[in-house]
């Protein structure tokens, strides 16, 4: 039964990728990237939100992550894409975007900004049990020092949230690098797409999809050590050695990165 | 020092007392913790506040600089309303930015230090200078230095809470509420939570607040011997009642209630 593989194709396929291949993959990583950050942010705005006295605030945090928690993410990649168009009778997303340095293929940024607010309504949470884990005493001895909520949360607790925050970030990030995926759906060539398309000229499913099963596990794997590392990182810095919080962020952050090839 | 005759000087102003508390009520759902306590503290004053766990001495020194809302009466430091603003006579809660002013001017050491674990022991006390004050970096660390200094812990400048010991915590814990030159400084029962061998080097430090730099101070504790040495009013609270106040003599030798009695000689062994 093996013997139907045409080990050849995966072969070509993992060890000498052509430069579409080159570009899916990399379209894969910025996708996942970009639209991670996108589900930070959102995260932490609506974890903030939620934890507001304002009680619309909080409404609408809540709604927030019902409506996205509760609705299959190729819907609202659908949705984002196609739907906003015939809804509001104006494109919401054009055919390409123009950030001034470079251009994105408008369906990749429908993807990013579908992604993003789907991952933030996750992050949310995870926000904010980082938050609800830093000891209460800590916003009271800000607080008790004149500083105001916002100054505290932003100087005393966030900061401390941080070493919760990043293990389950972690595993969002993993998950992004798989669910962005579903992109493929809205025509964009990212890892799956380019397969995709590769199988459907080719009719070798084996092939194709293993050789891209291959390659999501490189990025997830890569990612694993990657985390490991910042984990290992923020642990240390629980433990109290003499390098400031900042120092200790860039160094989890921005070592394994860059600075252990190059060394 | 000033402790003069503190009395219970209607006629006194205000603003003569640097905290004023008037009637203060507080309830936590049914739980009535604080049912009516006055208090007033003169500049310089060391006012001990003592009673059994559960007589709401620590919910009302939380009262003091508004981590907790009071359900009635007033409290003022410095002859300013605490936590609320008079409008046509009412008390209404007063604005974030405001009660975060009046908190600057109010110390408080905790029972479990909180402090800033992501900071050294000189970030934690120059943070809110900085921060708050406005105060240029240089100078909130020259202080600093000179505030660990005094509380004997100079060579720690560059350390993290993490690698101190609680006495050691405490300690940077009041330098860190002194740096911002508070006129009123809370203490909430801190050194219940350290080690019996460190609780003399926090009280040592208190102590030297108290003698040589004349600090206002309100002190919840169970250290009767910081009381005697230190404290010129003993306070004595129960069931949500100051129930006796008087100079630590009298409480030493001669309290009047019998409640007080009953506390004293189960804690002075």
């Amino acid at each position: 039964m093996l013997a139907a593989v045409d080990w050849h194709i995966l072969w070509q396929r993992i060890f000498h990728p052509d430069h579409v291949f080159v570009l899916a993959l990399w379209r894969t990583i910025y996708i996942s990237v970009c639209a991670q950050v996108v589900g930070v942010a959102l995260g932490l705005i609506a974890a903030l939100a939620r934890m507001s006295r304002i009680a619309p605030l909080r409404w609408l945090s809540g709604l927030y992550v019902l409506v996205f928690r509760g609705t299959p993410v190729i819907v609202q990649i659908f949705f984002v894409y196609f739907g906003a168009n015939l809804l509001f009778g104006f494109t919401l997303i054009p055919n390409s975007v123009n950030f001034g340095l470079f251009t994105m293929d408008g369906a990749a940024f429908a993807g990013i900004v579908a992604l993003g607010i789907n991952e933030g309504a996750y992050m949310r949470e995870i926000i904010r049990a980082g938050i609800d884990s830093v000891d209460k005493g800590q916003m009271e001895a800000a607080r008790s020092l004149g500083m105001t909520y916002r100054k505290a949360m932003r100087r005393i607790v966030l900061p401390q949230a941080t070493r919760f925050i990043v293990p389950p970030l972690g595993n969002e990030f993993n998950n992004m690098m798989k669910t962005s995926s579903l992109v493929f759906f809205i025509g964009v060539t990212e890892l799956f797409g380019d397969a995709e398309i590769r199988y459907s000229t080719t009719f070798k499913p084996v092939e194709y999809f293993l050789a891209v099963a291959f390659w999501y596990l490189v990025l997830t794997s890569v990612w694993s050590v990657i985390q490991a590392q910042i984990e290992r990182k923020l642990a240390v810095s629980e433990r109290g050695d003499e390098l400031s919080f900042r120092e200790r962020v860039f160094e989890a952050w921005a070592q394994p990165t860059w600075g252990r090839g190059a060394r | 020092m000033g402790a003069t005759d503190v009395g219970k000087g209607r006629a006194v102003s205000s603003n003569a007392f640097v905290m004023s508390a008037q009637d203060v009520h507080k309830r936590f759902g049914r739980l009535e913790v604080l049912k009516g306590v006055s208090l007033d503290v003169s500049r310089g004053e060391v006012v001990c506040v003592i009673g059994p766990s559960g007589s709401g001495k620590t919910t009302f020194i939380r009262c003091i600089n508004h981590l907790e809302k009071i359900d009635g009466g007033r409290i003022e430091v410095n002859g300013h309303l605490i936590g609320y603003r008079e409008r046509n006579g009412k008390l209404v809660e007063d604005t974030e930015p405001s009660i975060a002013r009046q908190r600057a001017e109010i110390g408080m050491v905790f029972q479990r230090f909180n402090l800033f674990p992501h900071k050294t022991a000189l970030g934690n006390i120059t943070e809110a200078p900085i921060q708050v004050r406005g105060v240029p970096k240089r100078q909130a660390t020259k202080e600093g230095e000179a505030l660990l200094a005094r509380v004997g812990l100079a060579e720690k400048r560059d350390v993290y809470p993490g690698k101190l010991s609680g006495g050691q915590q405490q300690r940077v814990a009041i330098a860190r509420a002194l740096a911002m030159k508070p006129s009123l400084l809370l203490f909430d029962e801190v050194t219940s939570a350290l080690d019996p061998e460190m609780i003399g080097e926090v009280l040592d430090v208190m102590k030297g607040l108290a003698t040589d730099f004349q600090t206002t101070m309100i002190v919840v504790t169970h250290e009767m011997g910081f009381a005697r040495e230190a404290a010129d009013r003993v306070v004595m609270m129960d069931d949500g009642r100051i129930i006796e106040e008087g100079t630590p003599e009298h409480f030493f030798e001669e309290p009047r209630e019998e409640r007080t009695k009953q506390f004293l000689s189960k804690i002075l062994i």
